[in-house]
């Protein structure tokens, strides 16, 4: 539970939340990074920091370069979102099915004409 | 077995699938009928709805607001663009948190399936950022609930 305390902390940040959907289509450098989101590379670097000691985002060796990637519990955070959702729908229309079961059927009273 | 579906597609879109034993005037009654959506629209349990408007008619606007009854609480703005009754809405949204998330375009389809209704649910997202904070908003939404559905799936 530890690791996905630090993930949801990490994931707080809006900015954050948006490098790990564009780290989702593929790996990216900080410079690459940097320019969507119209932000610094110590800014960026600074999420990125976070989102590393959260175990979601690793980084990679290319000569000079070092590509950030999805570590792999970034990913499993990435199908976990879905769930956590899924589940919160499926509450919801199970609540729905109890309505359904307890609606009238279509409200035309007695004596009264359509 | 579950009844629900629910599957990104593309970059921008979560669809929902959803069947229904009531048929689809009643399920689409149950999604425009403000004292029947607060009945069932509700996240996490111990939410509840004390703010539901639901002006079901092409322009009409859409609010909902939660509260945990401890003091916290967010709500939904939307407005409606189309609706074909018993069949179709489809209607934008966005989540105040307190910031306005990016508007989610949804289209509801309400398609009679024997006695009962398959309905599915198609979100628009604005981009493939967009789409992941909306996945992620469940956290923001009910954290606490989050976390135990958390430790019961792992």
């Amino acid at each position: 539970m530890l690791a996905l305390d630090a993930a949801f902390s990490a994931l707080a940040d809006p900015t954050r939340r948006a490098i790990l959907a564009r780290l989702a289509k593929g790996e990216a450098t900080v410079m690459e990074l940097a320019k969507p989101f119209e932000m610094t590379q110590p800014a960026i670097s600074q999420h990125l920091k976070v989102l590393e000691d959260a175990g979601l985002v690793s980084r990679r060796l290319d000569g000079t370069k070092r590509p950030r990637r999805l570590a792999k519990t970034g990913i499993e955070l990435m199908d976990q979102w879905l769930a956590i959702l899924r589940q919160a729908l499926e509450k919801n229309y199970d609540r729905l099915d109890e309505v359904l079961a307890g609606m009238e059927r279509p409200k035309i009273k007695r004596g009264e004409k359509r | 077995m579950s009844k629900l579906t629910l599957q990104t597609e593309g970059d921008t879109h979560v669809v929902v699938i959803r069947r229904f034993a009531a048929p689809p005037e009643a399920v689409y009654r149950a999604h425009t009928d403000p004292k029947l959506v607060q009945k069932w629209l509700l996240g996490p349990a111990g939410w509840t709805m004390p703010v539901c408007i639901n002006d079901a008619r092409p322009g009409g606007k859409i609010r909902y607001e939660w509260t945990n009854g401890q003091g916290r609480g967010f709500h939904l703005t939307g407005e409606y663009l189309e609706l074909e009754p018993y069949r179709r809405i489809v209607h934008v949204e966005r989540m105040h948190l307190p910031d306005p998330t990016s508007d989610n375009r949804v289209e509801t389809r309400f398609d009679a399936e024997g006695t009962g209704t398959l309905m599915t649910m198609r979100m628009t997202l604005p981009d493939a950022q967009t789409r992941a904070a909306m996945l992620a908003s469940g956290m923001e939404g009910g954290m606490e609930a989050s976390y135990q559905r958390l430790e019961g799936m792992i």
